[in-house]
């Protein structure tokens, strides 16, 4: 692993150039903002604020619930996950792409829909009471989470193992293993470094869930998050607010470099990029459908109770609720198909972005040196683990001259959203990155090739599968981006898809309701299209 | 003998109400205290609307809302046709988050003028010193009694109640009257409310009991509330479409809009002769929203000008259906589905801004151990 990390990063030169893009990057638009935020925030009586927040019986409680019931989420999103993946990553068979990209659709769903989705299954199976009621209970944010979540695994995971060569696996066999003692002895361990890094993801995700916690949890439970919500909205507590953004981002730091630390230990020096393509499948075709049908089906019972209510009106099932989409409603500043093009827009924008500073990113961090490699590996998962509180905040007070003060301009809402895009494309592009076979790489440099030559026409070209699942996370992001969007000052002509549907949901009448499921409806087929494409362009290349 | 301990039993009674009328009138100078803060002559100078609004051609101003702010179109465009003023407008959130981020930004507004500041916030805006006092000339049409700023900082543009609703046809019992009527048996697990500490018009609901049942009563009420399984859910839409009838839900009772009824009538499919749900005018708190010119503006006279137009007709007629909320201008017409479906109540629950935004903590800090505990 060091050989190839000394190959390319071994001048300074080359260390600062990988670095520069990201590092800046980052630095201004969190890193600073977020500073500027909490130095605001302890500046008046910090310390004290410190210790009274640390010592409060109820912030302690409400901490370790962040912690044990992330921990529990994505436990059990792992499990619910890996069936799927396993399918995915190695078997070909019709519709792969579809089911590919239906997964990723509870991502973009709005909280508040997909939370009245719930509480509906959860009244028809009577499951409303008891430990394992999906309503009010911790039981039922956990199983939102894995709803939620599911994807994140299914995609980062199954892009890695889908590219690992499976010659060792076969030798076991040969050699007597069973079919299972392979997988665990084999090829469970080389996900491993991808499995652990989805983990993250899926870890912090649900570190920082607001909306699921708020409606699936009752007004009981109370999280890290929901906490900083409400010292710094209902009370303009804005000490108490930085010393729980602080506490926070500590939990952050130190989770991710005991990943490092773990990963450090994993890397087993897998060899991809010899033969891409998925494995012929050698499990049973029943088996393969059985798990599809299954996994879908969980997935499928709240989207079909949506679909169904966009559909219904008062003249029975039809379409008018999705022709009423491009007239204005009251309380909306403008059409919901405006809202629609906006959404796309910004997506497409975020997503770009998000793509491009996570692609240098991944280079720097699979390449740069160790300190840099890790300094950056560990400051793009921040983003990710910090309350939307904290960075739309600390938007808002730093950039406030006018030459710069981008706050109110369309440019800051794709901006903030990328930033929590690229550490999917990271997560997704580092290991793979990592597990390219060096001798390609040297056979290239022994004809002559430059180190940009070698990343552009070996390393791009492997990793673009990666890119491709991180582009397609960052767009699915944006799309179904509320918090940090709500915090940033919006025209009214910028109004995007969750938020029309969080104003059509805050009024009486089944009109508007109807409207709202329809929209929710647009925004899954929109991001299962535009996964297909990403999904796609990846499949013509390699 | 009889007589006797009687009479000594009221004198007692009395002695005691005269203790506690103390003690009330104590904690009453303490919330006075609190009010003369807020209220206390700021003294600032008062912006002067500009004679000559020419000179204001080609102006650029921004006007922050909350996210729920909407106009028709066309509205704002009226005000730029008549003064040359262009407005840009930016949503930010709910009316916390508003509120909030202001006095983050205090003295260096993101925007001129501010609309959407309610009087259950209007005191923590004031405090923070956000508002330039301003004598609006429409100010004449507006009534008193929503004039809470006796310096005029802050304008009101409209208001509503918080109200208890109920689905009638979906009632055990007859429709409720009192806020007493909510813990009749007959209503058992009927009602849902929303969480003061995440909801607007549930912290309305519990300032509504706290100005009907005072400082002492409302504890008591509350835990009578939850012994006759009172639902509390984070937000307005999981208990309007959540709990209560209209979602499918099973219970008939929930905290929401004196307006709901007029919207359940207008954007209701198939349409409806009459709005299915009522309104529990006793438990109604009144809202009202303001808006104020920022301090630290570059443009107070075009922040002004924007404000009067506020308060005009043309604003305040197109208000009702875009917010569901009543214009302050009395002279405003309302909209059909307003008059027939929409009354106020005529007696709303008030409580003084200084003394919510003096007791907030305290009060939700109480509920949560009564309600949550």
């Amino acid at each position: 692993m060091e050989r190839h990390r000394s190959w390319i990063g071994r001048s300074r030169a080359g260390t600062i150039g990988l670095v520069f893009g990201p590092a800046l990057f980052l630095g201004i638009f969190f890193i600073l903002p977020v500073t500027q935020l909490l130095i605001r925030g302890l500046g008046d009586g910090g310390g004290a604020a410190f210790i009274d927040t640390l010592t409060s019986p109820t912030i302690r409680s409400a901490a370790w619930f962040t912690l044990w019931q992330a921990v529990a989420s994505t436990l059990l999103t792992v499990v619910v996950a890996m069936p799927l993946t396993a399918v995915l990553a190695n078997v070909s068979f019709r519709g792969r792409r579809l089911v590919n990209a239906l997964v990723t659709v509870p991502f973009v769903l709005p909280t508040v829909v997909v939370a009245g989705a719930f509480l509906a299954t959860s009244e028809q199976l009577g499951l409303t009471t008891g430990t394992f009621a999906l309503n009010r209970s911790v039981f039922a944010i956990i199983v939102a989470h894995v709803f939620f979540n599911v994807a994140v695994v299914v995609r980062t995971v199954g892009g890695y193992w889908s590219q690992l060569s499976r010659d060792d696996e076969h030798a076991a066999r040969v050699l007597g293993a069973t079919a299972l003692g392979a997988f665990f002895q084999i090829t469970f361990r080389r996900l491993r470094p991808s499995l652990l890094a989805a983990s993250f993801l899926v870890f912090f995700f649900t570190f920082t869930s607001f909306g699921v916690v708020l409606i699936l949890g009752g007004a009981r439970q109370r999280t890290i998050e929901t906490e900083i919500f409400r010292y710094a909205i209902n009370r303009t507590d804005f000490s108490t607010a930085a010393v729980l953004s602080v506490v926070q981002l500590v939990v952050v730091v130190l989770l991710v470099a005991a990943n490092l630390r773990l990963r450090g230990r994993l890397s087993s020096g897998d060899r991809i990029g010899k033969r891409l393509r998925p494995a012929r499948t050698t499990v049973g075709a029943a088996v393969v459908w059985t798990t599809i049908i299954v996994t879908l089906g969980l997935l499928a019972v709240p989207i079909a109770a949506l679909v169904e209510q966009s559909l219904r009106n008062g003249n029975g099932y039809g379409f008018a609720n999705y022709a009423a989409l491009s007239d204005r409603p009251p309380f909306l500043t403008v059409t919901p198909r405006r809202a629609v093009l906006n959404s796309v827009g910004f997506s497409c924008v975020a997503a770009l972005l998000a793509t491009v500073m996570g692609g240098w990113a991944s280079f720097a961090i699979a390449y740069g040196s160790r300190r840099w490699s890790r300094l950056l590996d560990t400051a793009y998962l921040l983003p990710l683990g910090t309350s939307a509180v904290t960075l739309g905040f600390g938007v808002l007070i730093t950039f406030d001259s006018s030459w710069y003060d981008i706050r109110q301009t369309w440019v800051i809402i794709p901006l903030t959203q990328a930033l929590i895009g690229v550490p999917f494309v990271t997560r997704a592009m580092v290991p793979v990155l990592r597990a390219i076979d060096p001798k390609l790489r040297e056979a290239a440099a022994s004809m002559g090739a430059t180190p940009g030559r070698i990343r552009r026409d070996i390393d791009l070209p492997i990793a673009r599968r990666a890119l491709a699942i991180g582009a397609g996370f960052a767009f699915a992001i944006s799309l179904g981006e509320f918090g940090a969007t709500s915090f940033v000052g919006r025209r009214p002509e910028f109004m995007t898809v969750p938020l029309a549907i969080g104003r059509l949901l805050s009024q009486p009448g089944d009109l508007l309701r109807g409207q709202a499921m329809a929209l929710s409806v647009i925004l899954m087929v929109l991001t299962t299209a535009v996964l297909m494409m990403v999904d796609r362009a990846d499949g013509s290349v390699l | 003998m009889k007589t006797m301990t009687n009479r000594s039993f009221r004198t007692g009674a009395l002695l005691a109400l005269v203790a506690l009328i103390a003690a009330a009138c104590g904690s009453s100078t303490a919330d006075t205290a609190a009010e003369s803060e807020c209220f206390a002559d700021p003294g600032l100078r008062a912006v002067e609307a500009a004679d000559d609004l020419t000179a204001l051609d080609g102006t650029t101003i921004t006007l922050a809302t909350h996210d729920s702010f909407a106009l028709s179109e066309g509205t704002l465009e009226a005000f730029t046709a008549e003064t040359g003023i262009t407005v840009e407008q930016v949503a930010v959130g709910d009316a916390g988050q508003l509120v909030s981020q202001s006095v983050l930004t205090a003295g260096e507004p993101t925007a001129d003028v501010l609309f959407g500041i309610d009087n259950s916030f209007l005191c923590r805006g004031l405090d923070a010193g956000l508002f330039t006092p301003y004598v609006s000339s429409g100010l004449g049409t507006v009534p008193d009694d929503l004039q809470l700023d006796p310096f005029n900082r802050v304008t009101p543009i409209d208001f509503g109640d918080v109200c208890v609703n109920y689905w009638t046809d979906a009632l055990p019992g007859t429709a409720p009257e009192t806020l007493d009527d909510l813990l009749d048996p007959v209503n058992a697990g009927q009602f849902v409310t929303e969480n003061p500490e995440t909801s607007s018009p549930g912290f309305a609901f519990l300032l509504a009991t706290i100005a009907r049942f005072g400082e002492d009563g409302w504890e008591d009420y509350w835990t009578s509330l939850v012994d006759n399984g009172l639902s509390v859910t984070a937000g307005w839409n999981d208990a309007y479409y959540g709990e209560f009838t209209a979602g499918g839900g099973e219970r008939a009772i929930v905290t929401s809009y004196a307006s709901s009824p007029p919207a359940e009538f207008l954007f209701a499919d198939p349409p409806v002769e009459a709005p299915p749900t009522g309104v529990l005018f006793d438990s109604c708190f009144r809202q009202i929203e303001f808006a104020g010119i920022l301090a630290g503006t570059e443009h107070p006279d075009a922040a002004a000008a924007l404000i009067d137009f506020m308060l005009g007709s043309t604003f305040q007629e197109d208000v009702p259906l875009n917010m569901f909320v009543y214009p302050a201008n009395s002279e405003a017409e309302l909209p059909d589905a307003f008059i027939d479906f929409g009354p106020l109540a005529d007696d709303p629950l008030i409580i003084d801004p200084a003394e919510i935004e003096a007791n907030r903590d305290d009060w939700t800090e109480r509920w949560n151990a009564i309600v949550l505990g």
